[in-house]
Parts: C-alpha cells; structure tokens; sequence
C-alpha cells in the first residue's frame, strides 16, 4: 500500500507552498475565516487546528490496517471528532473568555474540509511519522495565510496587533478602515492573499 | 395563546435575521467550499441550494430536539459535536433513500446534492449557533429555515453573477476562487445594509 514515499522536505514544502492548503486547493476556510478579525483569536485557532490535524492523521494513519474501506470516513470523522472535544474541553477549562469568542467555531473544526483531506489523500496509506508531519505543515500552511489575513485585518481595522497599539496606524493620521474588521474585510484580505501568492507561483512557473 | 403567539413572532423575526442581518454564509463564513465550486450555473446552485434549506431546517430542529431531551439530562452537552454529525449524516442518507424510492425525478435534480451536504459545514455551524444562542423550539425551526434560505439566496445570487463573469477580463490570478471572493465581500457589504432592520 505505500503509494509513493514522500521525503521529508517535500512534505515541509507541498504543505507550506506548493500544495498550500488555501491558495493551492481553497479548502477548509470556513471555520477559521470568522475569527480573523483579531489576530489572538486566530492564533488560538489556528494552534488547535494543527494539533488536531497533525493528531487525527497520526491516528487515522496508526489505525489504516484496521480500518474497513467503505466505513472509513465515518472513522476519520469520530477520530477528528474526539480531538475536537479535547480540544473544546482544555480552551473551556483554562481559558473560557477566549472559549466563548470563539463561541462555535471550534467545534466546526470537525467540518474542516482540509483535515478530512489530509486524512484521505495522505495519511490513509503512508506511514504514522510521516503523516503526523504532513497534517502538521498542512496546519501550519494554512495557518500562516490565516495569520497574515488576521494582521492585515487588525492593523487596517483596529490600528493594533494583538491588541497592542502599532505606530502609525492608532494615531489620527490613519483612518480606520472599519469595514475591514467585518464580514466584508475578510473576503477582501483572502482574495487578495490568494491574488498575490497565485501569482507569484505562476511567475515561478514561468520561469 | 399571547404566549404562543410572541413565540412565533420571535420565530419569525429570528428566521428574517438568518436571512438578512445575519447571512450564515456572508457573516460567518459557513458553507464556504460548496459555496465556491458549485456556484457557476443557476441551475445547479439552485438544486443544492434547495437540499440546503431542506436538510438545514430539519436537522437543527432534530438536533434541538437531541439536545434538551438527550444530552442535558445525561449531562453529556460535550458530546454534541459527535451526536450531531451523527444525526446530520443518518438524515441526509434516510432522506436520499426515500426519494430515491419515491421520486426518481426529484433525486436526479436533489439527490447528487445530498451527499455533499453532509460536509457542508454550515448544517453544523447553525445547529451549533442554535445550541449557543439557547433558541426556543419554535425559534430554532425558524432559524434553521432562515438560515438555509440565506444560504440559498447567496448562491443563487452569486451563480447568476459568474454566469455574466464569464464574458469579462479577470486577471489571471484572480480567476476561479479569488474573484467568487471579491464577488462574495460585494455581497456582504450589500447586506450589512440590512442590520438594524428589525432595531
């Protein structure tokens, strides 16, 4: 059953560029994009979203030899399920102001398209380490845009980072863009990003 | 009777706000990846759109049901996001299977969708806000069908805006998945119109 073995430094690069789970294959936006207004909130997000990748596609990798074919994404589901829940259950024990702000959003983690992905595409048939790997930098892939989308949006938005007031843009001489801290701003921040990081690719392409 | 009837009001005012004020797809972002892919003809977008506000109205008032009767008094609350997914799933596929036994025609147009839904993160997302927001049972077949209706409004309204995409000059890294975005931001500035509405 092994595919292809993949080495270590095309994992780190497939996830974090060439394969990036955002600009490459525009998967799994919908959980996180809600909370990229505040750069914290994204950062809280953005670590729970690769542990759980990084350890349902160990888990799911582990299990592969034991796994039915025709019931295995009901598996993967409850393996990412049960992280979830560990995930939800810590935030509510030690931090449950950053709990209630991120109010659903963790729990539609388990929706992710990227880590059913993951778990699919790769983990499925190769090896446990490897596959830890390949969720890890898929996570942190998707969560570097993720982060850049949220600093862009705080900074234009609020005039801070990480609720720190930034030179410039708190004082007068900046207008805030307020619309950049609603709906609006985030789908303008992501297409932007996915607009610039597809273009750099195709002149790479090129040449 | 007065009871009921502010009951349904508020039912009602909730299943405006899903629609308008508070768009699952525009606001919070649910529904995202079908929401980029299938939206290039009306007519497909309509199908899925339609499955949408089926399932979606449905499911959170199972879920709502689960919930208060299942899981509060077990004390389980935790185990929502796996009952839920569970109840989604055993829906989407019950009801594929009794169109697909009774209505041949309507599962060619409905039933390719129903699959997809099931991952649609937005199913999960509004049974999740209801849980969160502590809605009543009327309101929440309110909202559920509020929020599918939102959902399909911003599919349709956006199928029928790439159809005239096709014609204009995208720049190149732009095209697909970036411009569907600026598109959906547009959109989402129209409907922040709305808020206050109902204030």
């Amino acid at each position: 059953m092994m595919a292809q073995v993949k080495s270590n430094k095309d994992i780190i690069l497939d996830g974090l560029w060439r394969d990036n789970p955002i600009f490459r294959q525009v998967l799994g936006i919908c959980s996180t994009l809600a909370v990229t207004n505040a750069v914290l909130n994204t950062t809280v997000m953005c670590v729970s979203l690769t542990m759980v990748t990084a350890l349902s596609c160990l888990t799911v990798s582990l299990l592969r030899h034991w796994t039915p074919a025709n019931i295995r994404m009901m598996v993967q589901t409850l393996i990412i399920a049960f992280y979830v829940i560990v995930v939800d259950l810590i935030l509510k024990a030690y931090w449950p102001e950053m709990s209630s702000n991120l109010g659903p959003f963790v729990g539609l983690i388990i929706t992710n398209c990227i880590i059913m992905g993951r778990c699919e595409a790769f983990a499925g048939s190769n090896r446990p380490v490897s596959s830890f790997w390949d969720g890890f930098f898929n996570g942190l892939g998707y969560s570097l845009i993720l982060l850049a989308i949220s600093v862009v949006r705080e900074l234009l938005g609020m005039g801070t980072i990480l609720g720190f007031a930034m030179p410039y843009f708190s004082t007068p001489y900046w207008d805030k863009w307020i619309i950049m801290v609603m709906p609006p701003g985030a789908f303008f921040a992501l297409a932007s990003i996915i607009w610039l990081c597809r273009s750099i690719k195709s002149k790479e392409a090129k040449s | 009777m007065n009871g009921l009837g502010s009951e349904v009001w508020l039912a009602m005012v909730t299943c405006f706000a899903a629609i308008f004020t508070q768009n699952i797809l525009l606001t919070t972002f649910l529904g995202m990846c079908p929401f980029t892919s299938v939206s290039r003809e009306v007519k497909t977008a309509a199908g899925l759109g339609a499955a949408v506000v089926f399932v979606l109205t449905f499911t959170t008032t199972l879920n709502w049901l689960a919930y208060k009767y299942v899981l509060i008094p077990l004390e389980l609350e935790f185990f929502r996001f796996i009952l839920f997914i569970i109840i989604i799933a055993a829906f989407v596929q019950f009801v594929e299977m009794v169109i697909d036994r009774y209505s041949p025609k309507l599962y060619q147009n409905l039933g390719i969708f129903l699959p997809l839904i099931t991952v649609n993160c937005a199913i999960l997302g509004a049974s999740l806000f209801m849980v969160i927001r502590e809605y009543s049972f009327i309101q929440t077949i309110g909202y559920g069908f509020g929020a599918g209706l939102g959902w399909m409004l911003a599919i349709l309204a956006m199928a029928g805006i790439r159809t005239r995409l096709n014609e204009s000059r995208v720049p190149e890294g732009l095209r697909g998945p970036g411009i569907t975005l600026i598109i959906a931001g547009l959109m989402a500035l129209a409907f922040i119109g709305f808020t206050g509405v109902l204030g």
